[in-house]
């Protein structure tokens, strides 16, 4: 099978009763890139705790589907272990958790009971990942994230990223804070994992950022929707001009969620 | 048998079975003697005048020692090394094994039950035991526990003799009448540095027994001595464990405790850090749950200068365990630019278990640094949906937070089968 596909159907979302997402429609298929870019606060990071079932989100209308499965009523292990990765804008910091141990550990749920990696072939893929992102190898015993410069947490979160081989990836603001060395590493590493298996979903501010991982598809979030999608083309024309073209031909004065069109 | 009718008759008796020098029964007689107008020991925020220290039906009871390694039950046997050198077993109150290496023997290290070391070393013994740390008239426990101690080891490490290889105890409780006095006495003399490891455990059910426990350990001038101890008594034992440690001039002493007892606990454990230039560090973990009740106090107190004293504390709480974590730094007049710092931690697991951590600074110098740092949480579930987003199933998600947030101390155990041990008991106990 070449890929997977993850669909989003009019999906609506809610947080303390607070609607969020209002109808969300998007599909990333195996082999593609897509990007989402779009103002602060319009619902970005909504979605991608949305799809991969952040507790606090609540779903309140529409659906996600992972090749026809209902990722909605799974657990969220149960979506990570489906295919979907969710590269966070914030990581979480585990103390006494190593690195190591916390991925050896998500690699065996994966693989479950009986099938798990041989330590010998875990540390060599560890090693050769982190060589891969030019990570220095004393972070693999370094508890999870703590202590991690915000650009040092970005790369770990690409190194779970190759040693999980999720088959569809949403990165929410993984340029965040890099410096262009960083950047061009990180991007390195999402490349690397480019191919038919692999579908990626990029959450970015940033124009730069797609120079280095030039997407298929960009969209527009404002408002908790896509209000606008287009080739990478789109994200240049935003990079040179800001949003206001798009609020204006939508009119739409503030972009906000919670804000009505 | 209650304490009222252990009497002259029962301990002296005792004292003359155990062959003791005259000065050893006199300490336990005075003692008997001054038992009873003694108040008990009163640990902060923990009501125990219910709880029963004085009741017990045996004294004495008598177990057979193990004539190898492969005589041991295997709750033992995990926790030691086939070929450990230095080692002593004690069954209940009986010294059941000891082994130790003829290179520490020709150095002059004495390592041996209390009983032969009051006999074969009663002088050193004398000038330590009950003298410095702890003294037997300190409260009624005390004075009960110098009255009827029934067991125990004796360390002895001399001028400038560095040990390398873990000095191992292990106490086990396998009798469910015997009741344990056990006294630990660790002297490390100038310039010489050892680390002990002991563990106390329970291999059987018991209902109503009472565990008296004394540590006392001793660092001389320039003496360096790492402590770790894991306590894993069974549900029916109270216990009161008290470990204190005093330092002479530029000397360390490094505790790393696990408390992992079922039953009521009063453990305390503290650090006199006596001698200039001197440092106490005490590392921590405890897990409590059923419905136990369990006081932690942890004391470093700063008389030289130049002194610095770390406490670290984590403690897990489940079902309806109760734990009061007390940390106290005190520097005292004179102590010039010493440092005292503490941090208790506790992690709630459940609604109905019940923590609370009591930082205490006091301060009775100027020229001093010092801080503190406390907190009861319950797991963050940011950092459960994280995990879980690795693909990790939420039950073992939880573990592993758990288990990072004891491994601070956990790390810190001298002895890896003791470590791994810890980490199974805490595995067991928050399952
Ligand atoms: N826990 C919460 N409680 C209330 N409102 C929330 C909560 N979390 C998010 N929101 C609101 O939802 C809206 C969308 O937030 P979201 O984080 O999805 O934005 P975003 O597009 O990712 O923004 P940014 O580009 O700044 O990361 C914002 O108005 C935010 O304030
Ligand atoms: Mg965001």
């Amino acid at each position: 099978m070449a890929g997977s596909t993850l669909t989003i159907k009019d999906l609506h979302v809610a947080i303390d009763g607070k609607e969020i997402l209002k109808g969300v429609n998007l599909e990333v298929k195996g082999g593609e890139i897509h990007a989402i870019m779009g103002p602060n606060g319009t619902g970005k990071s909504t979605l991608s705790a949305a799809i991969m079932g952040h507790p606090k989100y609540e779903v309140t209308s529409g659906s996600i589907t992972l090749d026809g499965q209902n990722v909605l009523e799974m657990e969220v292990d149960e979506r990570a272990r489906a295919g979907l990765f969710l590269a966070m804008q914030y990581p979480s910091e585990i103390t006494g958790v190593t690195n190591a141990d916390f991925l050896r550990s998500a690699i065996n749920s994966r693989l479950g009971e009986g099938n798990e990696i041989s330590l010998m072939k875990f540390i060599r893929k560890m090693d050769e990942k982190m060589e891969f992102l030019e990570m220095d190898l004393d972070m693999a015993q370094r508890y999870l994230n703590e202590g991690f410069s915000g650009g040092e947490k970005k790369r770990n979160e690409i190194l779970q990223l190759m040693m999980l081989e999720p088959k569809i990836a949403i990165l929410d603001e993984i340029d965040s804070g890099l410096d262009i060395d960083a950047l061009k590493v990180v991007s390195k590493g999402v490349n690397s994992m480019r191919g038919e298996d692999f579908g990626c979903l990029i959450i970015t501010h940033y124009q730069r950022l797609l120079n280095y991982i030039t997407p298929d598809y960009v969209h527009v979030m404002m408002q908790g929707r896509v209000v606008k999608s287009g080739g990478p083309e789109l994200a240049q024309r935003l990079e040179a001009e800001g949003y206001d073209w798009i609020k204006k031909e939508l009119g739409i004065e503030d972009e906000t969620v919670g804000q009505e069109a | 048998m209650t304490i009222e009718t252990i009497d002259k008759g029962i301990v002296s008796s005792f004292s003359k079975e155990m062959s003791e020098p005259v000065w050893f029964e006199e300490l336990r007689l005075k003692a008997l003697a001054e038992f009873e107008e003694l108040p008990m020991p009163k640990p902060d925020k923990t009501k125990i005048d219910k709880w029963n220290f004085t009741n017990f039906n045996q004294h004495t009871v008598k177990s057979e020692a193990f004539t190898s390694l492969a005589d041991l039950p295997d709750e033992v046997k995990a926790l030691v090394d086939a070929g450990s050198q230095n080692l002593y077993i004690q069954r209940n109150q009986t010294p059941a094994y000891l082994t130790l290496s003829d290179e520490l023997k020709k150095q002059g290290v004495i390592f041996t039950d209390i009983f032969t070391a009051a006999r074969e070393h009663g002088d050193l013994l004398k000038k330590y035991y009950m003298t410095q740390a702890i003294n037997a008239d300190e409260h009624r426990l005390t004075a009960l526990h110098a009255a009827l101690v029934n067991g125990g080891i004796f360390l002895y490490v001399p001028k400038n003799v560095q040990i390398t290889e873990p000095i191992q105890a292990v106490f086990l409780h396998d009798n469910n009448e015997a009741n344990l006095f056990n006294h630990v006495l660790v002297v490390a003399d100038d310039n010489s540095s050892v680390t002990y490891v002991e563990n106390y455990i329970s291999t059987m059910e018991t209902s109503n027994t009472l565990a008296n426990i004394l540590t006392e350990v001793i660092a001389n001038t320039n003496a360096r001595v790492q402590y770790g101890a894991v306590d894993n008594l069974a549900k029916g034992v109270t216990t009161y464990v008290n470990r204190r440690g005093v330092t002479g001039r530029d000397s360390r002493i490094e505790w790393a405790l696990g408390l992992m007892n079922e039953g009521n606990t009063i453990s305390e454990n503290t650090t006199n850090l006596l001698g200039d230039g001197s440092y106490g560090d005490t590392k921590t973990v405890v897990v409590g749950r059923g419905e136990q009740i369990q006081n932690f106090t942890t004391k470093v107190v700063h008389f030289g200068k130049h002194t610095e004293g770390y406490i670290l504390k984590h403690g897990v709480m489940k079902d309806s365990a109760t734990s009061i974590f007390n940390g106290i730094g005190k520097i005292e007049h004179g102590a010039s630019k010493s440092n005292a710092e503490q941090e208790s931690r506790v992690l709630m697991l459940s609604e109905k278990a019940r923590g609370d951590a009591n930082p205490i600074l006091l301060i009775d110098e100027d020229d001093v640094t010092a801080g503190h740092a406390a907190s009861v949480g319950r797991v963050d579930p940011t950092q459960l949906y994280y995990l879980m987003s690795r693909g990790i199933p939420k039950a073992e998600a939880e573990r592993l937070v758990i288990h990072g947030f004891l491994a601070p101390v956990v790390n810190q155990l001298p002895i890896e089968k003791v470590k791994q041990q810890l980490t199974e008991v805490i595995e067991r106990k928050v399952r």
